[in-house]
């Protein structure tokens, strides 16, 4: 276990406790920063319109308000519903959520947990939210949930190969499967002998990069892969019945996971909380590390959302089209091409 | 009684019964899903009952009615120049088109015709009306299909149309502006180059839809091939308009009969496109609104001088008779069948709506289409609520 940032000794239980407060500003902060900024803001400029204006200046406060709203809401649960899964459904989906941002790093000492097969915990984790959603459409005894669950179960599953093929690109790249071990090697690598950058990702594997920025567009079932919730056509799925606070946990779950998917991305491709021109083993990045690593999600989810903002749907048979026939073959030829670069450079 | 002791005769029926207990258990029940009469996407409240086996659909059955408002039987105790504020509302997004087939039907019948000047003038509302409501189905046709963005730039767009006619006609959405034999006031002071100012944005807003929906690759994968309607069968469902249009059938009403307006004496054109997708439904639209723009720049251009209202006594009495009118409204053919029995109200009004005809359709098209396909061919289809229950 090594300290935190500042040179005092800490107990455990005083560094679990600091690390259990942390983990939940880093998933609600982001989430926050993200809802504001670009589903109150961007969504609205996009849209020549101004967007929440009244509570707080330029509306900041306004996700308080909504919070609010959603809290005073009637619980309502359907009369035939499975109380007890539809209870626990937005828990389950929130549970992948949190167990996500625990790999991420924030600084050369400021992590959570620094396992060696970081990313592949976090993959694993990522597809705990598809039980939580299967549960969600399966108690709601809705028809329209029963299909949106159905769709979301098979776009997630079919979308998480390429989202860890892609990554394999990046591991085989860095030599390691430790996010502290990528941001090192992206700190500390060349580009064919051109090292004044460091090797962010996104230059030698930006396939890869493109690959996983649309995975995660689907993982998150955002437009234009947002089939298993499509407003227009089964109102909005799996989210049909649920109302106040139960809404509001899958709400904060979906943004917080797309907070948590663009700090992966970052930490992968764009270097994570690493600055080039600095020693990485500074005790600096400690403090600003996290700054960093917040700028570089809002690089990344700026271009989720505006996606987001911009396309019509897939039908679902064309979303599975998409990942089979194009995404998953590329990703593989990705991998062939870097291992044998790696093998020959 | 011999019993079978024959081996292969034993695994036969075996075989037999095990394949008949596998088609038992593979036995799949279809579900009833209810799209509507409340639902995001039908913008009123249709109501489709779809069949479905898996995500597709083996019967889809459109039920109207919860709409019905009883407008023919509420015209019956209306006198004449009433009648106009009623019918405005049935296609709400263009109001003023719904008027003009009345009007020309009453007209008819009181052998009375409109000056040039108010026909021009009604040309140009009437495709300004057009532009209004066709604007609004460029832009909502991305929502159904989940991009949300283009539909804020048709509201946008279409608040400019909107104070035009607001400016004629002092209502946005119920103009009540046509009268028997002519109009109810000239146009106002400058009202003529604010409109080509408008006109221009709403060029923009076409070339802006071209970019952004159609030559998207989603859109396209979303539409092309979608809901073919073939020209034969969409003839024989009575449909009109851009849909008719879409399937490769020239026809259009404005340039094909006279409608007693002035789309006679301009130069336009009718756009059709060969496929009868939705896609075509679409671009068949985009490109009237266009064509719409260079109509009422024409109007613009020509409005002859005069009065805008014939010789009409003040309390009007229509002759008995009956007389039959139709125009191509921007949803299709809308028409007004007048029975007079020379009272001051109208003995019996038969109101064609295009979007009735329009929506009859779905149960052809729809069936052996996805879910989502349902949606959007609804909505390439171009129903507007009131116009189907009057």
């Amino acid at each position: 276990m090594s300290t935190l940032t500042l040179a005092v000794e800490l107990a455990y239980w005083q560094q679990t406790t600091i690390r259990a407060v942390v983990a939940l500003v880093a998933v609600l902060i982001p989430a926050g920063t993200l809802v504001y900024l670009f589903l109150f803001k961007m969504m609205s400029f996009m849209q020549s319109r101004l967007g929440p204006m009244e509570a707080g200046p330029y509306g900041s406060l306004q996700l308080l308000a909504e919070v609010g709203k959603f809290l005073q809401k009637e619980d309502v649960l359907p009369r035939k519903a499975d109380r007890v899964v539809f209870k626990a459904a937005p828990f389950v989906v929130l549970i992948s959520t949190f167990l996500l941002v625990l790999v991420i790093p924030g600084g050369p000492d400021a992590f959570f947990i620094d396992v060696d097969t970081g990313i592949f915990l976090a993959l694993a984790v990522s597809s705990i939210s598809v039980i939580g959603i299967l549960m969600a459409g399966w108690a709601s005894s809705s028809k329209y949930s029963l299909l949106g669950a159905l769709r979301a179960t098979g776009q997630l599953i079919a979308y998480e190969l390429p989202l860890v093929l892609a990554v394999m690109g990046v591991v085989i790249q860095a030599g390691t499967l430790n996010m502290q071990g990528i941001v090192m090697a992206q700190a500390e690598g060349e580009i064919f002998g051109f090292g004044a950058i460091g090797n962010p990702f996104i230059i030698t594997q930006f396939l890869g990069f493109v690959i996983f920025l649309i995975a995660v567009q689907a993982e998150l079932t955002q437009p234009p892969f947002d089939m298993p919730v499509a407003e227009s056509e089964i109102v909005t799925g799996y989210l049909t019945e649920y109302t106040g606070m139960r809404f509001l946990l899958f709400f904060i779950g979906e943004f917080a996971t797309a907070g948590i998917f663009s700090a992966l991305a970052a930490t992968l491709f764009l270097g994570g909380w690493y600055v080039p021109g600095l020693d990485p083993t500074d005790n600096l990045f400690n403090v600003i590390g996290p700054l960093v690593l917040m700028g570089k999600i809002i690089l990344v989810a700026f271009l989720i959302f505006w996606f987001r903002f911009t396309y019509p749907r897939f039908r679902e048979d064309q979303l599975q089209t998409l990942a089979w026939k194009v995404l998953i073959p590329l990703s593989l030829v990705n991998i062939v091409v870097t291992g044998v670069l790696k093998v020959l450079v | 009684m011999t019993a079978t002791a024959d081996p292969q005769q034993l695994s036969y029926i075996a075989a037999q019964a095990a394949d008949a207990r596998v088609n038992i258990e593979l036995e799949t029940e279809g579900m009833t899903l209810n799209i509507g009469p409340q639902h995001p996407a039908t913008h009123g409240t249709l109501r489709v009952i779809v069949r479905l086996d898996g995500e597709r659909v083996v019967a889809a059955e459109p039920v109207m009615g919860y709409m019905h408002r009883g407008y023919e039987k509420l015209a019956e105790v209306r006198t004449y120049p009433q009648v106009t504020t009623l019918v405005n509302r049935i296609d709400w997004l263009g109001s003023f088109a719904n008027e003009v087939p009345f009007i020309l039907a009453a007209e008819r019948l009181m052998e009375v015709e409109a000056p040039p000047r108010a026909k021009w003038i009604r040309t140009a509302l009437f495709e300004l009306s057009r532009i209004a409501n066709v604007v609004l189905f460029l832009g909502d046709m991305g929502v159904q299909l989940g991009a949300v963005t283009p539909v804020f730039f048709a509201f946008r767009d279409r608040e400019f149309v909107l104070n035009q006619i607001e400016a004629v006609t002092g209502g946005r959405f119920h103009p009540n502006f046509d009268r028997i034999g002519g109009l109810k006031d000239d146009l106002p002071k400058g009202w003529i180059e604010e409109t080509r100012g408008v006109l221009g944005r709403i060029r923009t807003f076409c070339d802006e839809m071209e970019d952004l929906v159609v030559g998207n690759e989603i859109f396209q994968a979303r539409t092309r091939g979608i809901g073919v309607i073939p020209a034969d069968v969409g003839l024989s469902y009575g449909l009109s308009g851009a849909n008719i249009r879409a399937s490769g059938v020239d026809w259009d009403l404005r340039r094909d009969s006279d409608m007693g307006l002035a789309h006679g004496e301009l130069d336009w054109k009718v756009w059709t496109h060969p496929d009868g997708d939705s896609f075509a439904r679409y671009w068949v639209r985009l490109q009237e609104v266009r064509e719409a723009c260079t109509i009422v720049e024409q109007c613009l251009d020509g409005i002859p001088s005069g009065p805008v209202m014939a010789k009409v006594p003040r309390i009007i009495k229509v002759p008995a008779g009956e007389a039959y009118a139709e125009t191509e409204n921007p949803l299709g053919v809308m028409g007004y069948y007048i029975v007079s029995k020379g009272d001051l109200v109208p003995y019996r009004v038969k109101i064609r709506s295009a979007s009735f005809n329009n929506v009859s359709i779905t149960p052809w098209v729809l069936e052996g289409t996805y879910v989502p396909d349902v949606i959007s061919i609804l909505a390439s289809l171009y129903f507007i609520l009131g116009d189907i229950d009057r």
